[in-house]
């Protein structure tokens, strides 16, 4: 015992050296060219590693169209021969996006975009393995291979983009960051919180939006941050803060859950960008691209009107496009390492994105969240696939 | 003075009998602010007793903890390999109820408060609702069986007396991996992945292997700290030191998000096993400080004896100071354990789900957003019935054991 106890330690002690001794060794390289990387707005997301993946993202990044992928590739297929994705989602419940349900099946809108990757890999939207992460390991996970896509109300942001090592695949849901306050408190707008007190998630992007925006128009405000969604509704609702903010379909299904919903509003303003989408670690040019294209794909077949039920009809098509995009003609999928019927594949088990709204958020759920944005763009929405041709 | 001097002094000083009025008119009445205090206080309470029962009689929620109770005990595990959390459940039952025959005392006062809770909550179960595929018993009746096992094994051991005691003990000891084994699979069995995990199950594995690993480590640490060796001192003072020196999340999140960077890529160690190594690695530093502590109260006398009697270093540590050392540390370990179990519940951060966390998942369900207020109140306090009963069993053990320590002392 004593023996495997000390072998442990020594490994654990070399392995912390080790990195020690990296990081020393990198720093001096890394340092004049990454000046803000250790900037206390990235409080607890990955202190060092991106460095050795972005090097050869670099070099992959613009040999991102053609179908050989040389040193770069592999991501697909070692999915593949494990049999599973491993997709990194939200360990707390975040209602809508990912849940799991009383017989333990995860259900929501982020998982449904697990389900469509799997199901264009695998044509089973459940060869797939759920990895709750929380906020602050969620990137750590992905940097480090664990996951292969992280799907999980992640914020698309130049800063983790390029500092993290990471690739964002198209946006999935538009979302913006609100304020809830309480009727009776004669709130507003931003303007009237002067001196607020303002419950908000730690290790988040809202965090430092809420920041930004109380400094640009010359607010002081007081933050009270807590590590989950649940305790931050919870503190609020205590009547711990003036204010709660987080994205604004948070706050909505954070409104049903309040003790007295009648009381508290949803403020107009919407104080940031918040793309949400999936995220695949920078360096597998192609992997990224098929997630990407998957996403393309749900949003391409609500513009044609294919549904989960619809969907076999359209096979006999003779409309080219549509032809080309269920892969009955052509070769496209190939160079993105799909199989060439993958948008079949994702919309026979998932659906498209429309299925997949109304399914988790739609007016059939507790949530009833408009489009909005999240409509085509044909609608006036942001949903806007290129052509699979 | 004189008379009762001549008094026989074997008589017992003369018992205070007071009636209930008596009682409450010395203690609760005695001067005009205690009355005032009484009744403000008799206010104060019977309002928030009976203010909290009428909401627990009215409260909404409580439907969303009974339709998720699979949720909070197993989590992701698979619906149809229900049987094997049981089936190990069910042979901790049967070593249970064996070792409350063979052992008595306060062993058997732990396995019929068991067997009652079980009675119980089958009762309880009989509103559970029987998921989709589900291969294993029906809630209701693996509980009555649980108690039937502890009863039985109870009774059996009774019959068949002190021949058990070996085989009991072998048993024990093979119980965790047993448990294991049943629970993740490979012989035979499929291999459910410990990432399904989840839930009580999760909770309990955890503290019982921080609780089970962390001992041996914790006892040999504390014998290094006071080993002469300086070598061996100087490595587990900084070791002890360091981890009593940063709080358990820090050694979790060590565990779970530094240790992957320094891992080659795509290799990784599985998420339970390295939250149990840190918390094994935590719990341990703090043991071996309570241990050193029961070998320091052994008078020096002891090992002298025993050296005097021929016994080598290894023999007086083993047979003389460590028995008596961990006797009397023996309810300090227990309050240790109790800690770690609700410690256990910060593994949340670092994306397990444990009891905490299945509950925080079924607070967010879509299906429960139309309730006034959220079920959260409910589920949670569902949660905290759980923790304590298994808190409030340790706690009225370490308070037997003491006794029997005090008792032996005399």
């Amino acid at each position: 015992m004593r023996k495997h106890i000390t072998l442990i330690l020594a490994g654990l002690l070399s392995l912390v050296l080790a990195a020690c001794g990296g990081q020393a060794q990198q720093s001096p390289t890394t340092a004049p060219a990454q000046p803000a990387t250790t900037a206390p707005d990235q409080p607890t997301a990955a202190p060092a590693s991106p460095e050795p993946t972005a090097a050869p993202a670099a070099t992959a990044a613009p040999a991102g169209g053609t179908p050989a992928q040389p040193a770069a590739g592999g991501q697909i297929e070692r999915i593949l021969a494990r049999g599973t994705l491993i997709c990194g989602v939200n360990n707390n419940p975040l209602p809508g996006f990912a849940t799991v349900d009383a017989a333990g099946v995860y259900r929501g809108f982020d998982i449904d975009f697990c389900r469509a990757v799997a199901a264009a890999l695998f044509d089973d939207p459940n060869k797939i393995e759920f990895r709750p992460l929380s906020a602050q390991e969620r990137f750590t996970a992905l940097q480090t291979g664990e996951i292969d896509v992280l799907i999980r109300n992640s914020t698309w942001t130049l800063g983790r983009d390029g500092n993290l090592g990471l690739d964002w695949a198209p946006t999935t849901f538009y979302d913006g960051q609100g304020m809830m306050v309480r009727k009776d408190s004669g709130i507003e707008t931003l303007e009237d919180m002067d001196g607020a007190t303002i419950c908000v998630q730690t290790g988040t992007t809202t965090e430092l939006n809420l920041a930004d925006q109380f400094r640009a128009r010359g607010l002081t405000f007081t933050p009270v941050v807590f590590p989950d969604g649940d305790s931050t509704r919870a503190a609020y609702d205590a009547g711990q803060c003036d204010g709660f903010t987080t994205d604004k379909s948070g706050l909505i299904s954070s409104l049903t859950l309040l003790s007295n919903p009648a009381d508290h509003k949803i403020l107009e303003v919407t104080m940031s960008k918040e793309p949400l989408g999936p995220a695949v670690r920078q360096g597998d040019a192609q992997w990224f691209d098929a997630v990407r294209w998957i996403v393309f794909a749900t949003f391409q077949a609500e513009e044609y009107g294919i549904t989960s039920q619809n969907v076999n009809d359209f096979l006999n098509s003779d409309v080219p496009e549509i032809r080309r995009f269920l892969g009955i003609e052509g070769d496209l999928a190939k160079g993105i390492g799909l199989s060439n019927d993958f948008a079949v594949r994702i919309i026979r088990h998932v659906g498209n994105y429309a299925e997949i709204y109304d399914r988790n958020l739609g007016p059939d759920t507790p949530f009833n969240l408009p489009r909005g944005l999240n409509a085509l763009y044909t609608e006036g929405g942001l949903l806007y696939s290129p052509p699979f041709r | 003075m004189a008379t009762e001097v001549s008094r026989p002094t074997s008589r017992r000083a003369p018992r205070q009998q007071i009636g209930l009025i008596e009682w409450l008119r010395k203690n609760l009445f005695s001067t005009w602010y205690n009355v005032i205090i009484t009744v403000v206080l008799l206010y104060v309470i019977v309002q928030t007793v009976t203010s909290f029962v009428s909401w627990m009689v009215t409260a909404p929620g409580w439907p969303a903890a009974f339709t998720n109770i699979k949720l909070l005990l197993t989590w992701t595990y698979p619906v149809d390999q229900l049987w094997r959390p049981q089936a190990a459940m069910a042979l901790v039952m049967l070593l249970l109820g064996l070792s409350s025959g063979l052992w008595g005392g306060i062993v058997r006062m732990v396995a019929l408060g068991a067997a009652v809770i079980s009675v119980a909550l089958g009762f309880v179960a009989f509103t559970f609702p029987d998921l989709p595929g589900q291969t294993s018993l029906p809630g209701w009746l693996f509980m009555f069986i649980c108690a039937v096992l502890l009863v039985g094994g109870d009774q059996l051991a009774r019959l068949v007396g002190n021949k058990l005691r070996w085989p009991l003990i072998i048993a024990w000891l093979l119980a965790y991996p047993a448990v294991i084994l049943i629970l993740r699979g490979g012989i035979g069995l499929p291999v459910v992945e410990t990432k399904l995990w989840g839930g009580l199950t999760l909770t309990l594995i955890l503290a019982v292997s921080g609780i089970v690993l962390s001992f041996p480590l914790g006892v040999l640490l504390a014998l290094g700290r006071r080993s002469s060796l300086p070598v061996i001192r100087t490595f587990c003072v900084l070791y002890i030191e360091l981890i009593r020196g940063v709080p358990l999340v820090t050694v979790l999140f060590m565990g779970a998000l530094l240790l992957p960077l320094f891992l080659p890529g795509g290799e990784s160690i599985d998420a339970l096993v390295r939250a149990v190594i840190a918390v094994t690695l935590f719990s341990a530093a703090y043991l071996a400080e309570n241990v050193r502590g029961g070998l320091q109260s052994i008078p020096k006398g002891q090992v002298e004896a025993a050296r005097a009697l021929g016994l080598n270093v290894v023999q007086t540590t083993l047979l003389i100071t460590l028995p008596q050392a961990l006797r009397a540390v023996v309810p300090v370990l227990v309050g240790q354990f109790i800690a770690l179990f609700k410690d256990t519940s910060l593994v949340v951060i670092i994306g397990l789900v444990d009891l905490l966390g299945a509950a925080q998942n079924i607070v967010g369900q879509p299906e429960w957003l139309g309730t006034p207020g959220g079920v959260w109140r409910e589920t949670f306090l569902v949660i905290a019935a759980i923790y304590w009963v298994f808190s409030f069993t340790m706690s009225r053990i370490s308070k037997r054991i003491e006794d029997q320590i005090a008792r032996s002392r005399h």
